[in-house]
């Protein structure tokens, strides 16, 4: 199902939650709201669902293919909704929260109990909980209700998926394996999937598409690649990983620190991730600054160097290379380097890259 | 060395402490609750269990029996419904004037029963605000079965909300969205979803609701005008056959009030448990 977001305005009383959104969710994607908490990337998914609605007070519509859904019922949207705290029928057992749906429906389109047996045991497959039928949600662990939570909302065959920072309470191994199956799934039945999320990691790595939105304002949708390497504003660059920020001017491609341009404009600044920056001896010519070598940290599968402006103390700059680029430059704590960019690139509003 | 004896005497004075706490509690209660109780038995039975049991055979204490059990059957459902919608409505929604609501459920409490049956005299009696149209009509609530019933309903309206609302605050509406989502109707989703996750919270309000409702003298009285085999509830009858002397009949349907206590006690107990081992399973879901 295509979903459109037509100028969509929220308030909550004076409160702008979501200002002038624009979003065109394409069939069978599987889109990540990334966001800070506060931006409104919850208020978009719950007015999707139908669990916030669009007030006099507010404007804009939302099109389920190009139809309003505005006068339409929260159950009559064909939506499959995961919250984040599970939300599971707790009186309920496994089995009954899955065929909670399939219960409910009208008569004339409710399922026989053969039928509604059958499409749970192989919803319980397809989430790996084959023995759990009669268990109670209190007896499983948080990753499993989870996962009980997507089979019940899949059990009435919705045409899009909402899933609420589904894997927020959960623990950070438990999560990881379990966005992995997810993306597996999602693939596989290919239901068009909306995801909040403000864990930048988890967005880059399950969604097609990635919508950036900060204080009730997309600032970016594209591609986890697009959103990474050419963020369109500084929001994005920052809050999709670390970044370290520089004042100067670019001559020949060659970046000139000058800290007295800390309060000009946007075409002083430099922002430059990590990775991109590569420790060299302090007398490189290529050298942007010099630096010393404060803290490693070597548990990771980069190692990354914070070091501090030899000028200013109080100025930081954090370096991740590889472990054998480490090993093999032989870096220590105190060492006095020189700091390069892999990369100098100019992007859109005046800032580098 | 000087120490370890100071512990000791620190330890021996709290246990001097400890100890004699317990034994006034003990005293206190027994004073003022065994004893009682065991001297309402102890009258009842003092003419023999024959004299007992001619108590129930009065018309007077069967009509009163009645009387209390129609009150309370119509009282508690309809505190049940206002109960599971007031606590419904400030659980689950937010809106304008919803702490005044709160502090409004809780008017009885604060109130005293008398004043809660005066209010319906000023309001429904032949001097009333509406005694007037109401004779006119030819509608008689005060001194009468209505007036019983709603003194009844206002001082034991509280019981239900004031159980349910932390129940529902606690559980939130996540439940009843996701059920919504999943297409059920608004009835199926208080039936299959809320109701289950309330119910001991809900039986709870109830036996004490009907353990008011049945016990209630002061707002009963005073809108009852005491018309012996047709406006006296078990209370009122007790008064009456007290101040006629005849102990024992008093001392009897008394013992039934009594029993009652006890069997709400016993529930009461049962059902805290009930509830708190729901609240249990919600904190370990989190």
């Amino acid at each position: 199902m295509k979903i459109e977001v037509k100028n969509l305005t929220k308030y909550f009383g004076n409160f702008v939650a979501l200002d002038n959104i624009n979003l065109e969710i394409v069939p069978g994607e599987l889109l990540a709201l990334l966001g800070p908490s506060g931006s409104g990337k919850t208020t978009l998914l719950r007015m999707i669902a139908g669990l916030e609605t669009v007030d006099d007070t507010d404007t804009g519509e939302i099109l389920f293919n190009k139809i309003d859904v505005a006068k339409k019922d929260i159950g009559d949207r064909d939506i499959g909704f995961v919250f984040q705290h599970y939300a599971l029928f707790k009186h309920m057992t496994v089995f009954e929260n899955i065929a909670f749906g399939l219960r409910v429906k009208p008569k004339k389109d409710r399922p026989s109990n053969d039928e509604i047996n059958k499409k749970v045991t192989k919803l319980l497959q397809l989430i790996q909980l084959d023995g759990f039928a009669n268990r109670f949600p209190w007896q499983l662990s948080g990753g499993q209700r989870q996962r009980v939570a997507l089979a019940r909302a899949l059990a009435v065959e919705p045409k899009v998926l909402l899933l609420d920072e589904p894997f927020g309470a959960l623990d950070a191994k438990v999560r990881a394996d379990l966005r992995k199956w997810l993306k597996e799934l999602q693939e596989e039945l290919g239901i068009t999937t909306v995801l909040v999320t403000h864990d930048q990691e988890e967005a880059l790595e399950v969604a097609d598409r990635i919508v950036v939105i900060s204080k009730g304002k997309i600032e970016q949708i594209g591609t986890p690649e697009e959103v990474f390497h050419n963020p369109a504003n500084e929001f994005v660059i920052n809050f999709l990983g670390n970044v370290n920020l520089f004042h100067g001017r670019e001559e020949d491609g060659r970046l000139n620190i000058d800290s007295s341009l800390e309060n000009e404009d946007n075409n002083s600044k430099f922002l430059i991730r990590p990775h991109e920056l590569e420790i060299v001896s302090v007398n490189d010519k290529d050298a942007i600054l010099q630096a010393k070598v404060r803290y490693i940290q070597l548990a990771g599968s980069q190692v990354k160097v914070e070091l501090t402006h030899l000028e200013n103390e109080a100025k930081r700059v954090l370096v991740e290379i590889s472990h054998y680029e480490f090993k093999e430059k032989n870096i220590n704590k105190g060492d006095i380097v020189g700091i390069r960019p892999r990369a100098l690139r100019t992007f859109e509003d005046g800032a580098g890259i | 060395m000087k120490t370890r004896s100071n512990s000791q005497t620190s330890l021996d004075e709290s246990k001097l402490v400890k100890y004699s706490l317990i034994a006034t509690a003990i005293l206190f209660l027994g004073v003022m609750l065994v004893v009682p109780l065991i001297t309402i038995f102890v009258e009842a039975f003092r003419k023999g269990a024959e004299a007992y049991f001619q108590s129930f055979t009065n018309e007077y204490v069967l009509q009163a029996i009645k009387l209390t059990f129609i009150t309370s059957a119509i009282a508690v459902p309809l505190n049940l419904v206002f109960g599971v919608a007031a606590s419904w409505a400030i659980a689950k929604y937010s809106f304008f004037g919803k702490s005044f609501l709160i502090t409004l459920i809780d008017l009885p409490f604060a109130v005293s029963p008398v004043i809660s049956g005066l209010v319906y005299v000023l309001l429904f009696g032949a001097q009333g605000w509406f005694g007037s149209w109401l004779i006119a009509n030819d509608v008689q609530i005060i001194f009468a079965v209505p007036g019983i019933v709603l003194a009844t309903i206002f001082v034991t309206f509280p019981f239900v909300a004031r159980e349910l609302i932390p129940l529902m605050q606690e559980q939130g509406n996540d439940e009843e969205q996701a059920a919504l989502l999943l297409g059920a109707s608004g009835f199926q989703t208080f039936w299959k979803v809320t109701l289950p996750n309330i119910k001991w919270g809900l039986l709870y309000g109830v036996i004490l609701c009907n353990a008011r409702a049945m016990g209630e003298f002061g707002a009963v009285s005073v809108v009852s005008g005491h018309i012996q085999g047709t406006t006296n509830t078990m209370p009122l009858q007790v008064e009456i056959l007290y101040n006629e002397y005849n102990f024992v009949a008093a001392f009897a349907v008394s013992t039934l009030l009594a029993i009652l206590a006890l069997l709400t006690l016993v529930l009461k107990y049962i059902l805290e448990w009930k509830v708190l081992r729901e609240l249990k399973k919600l904190k370990n879901e989190e």
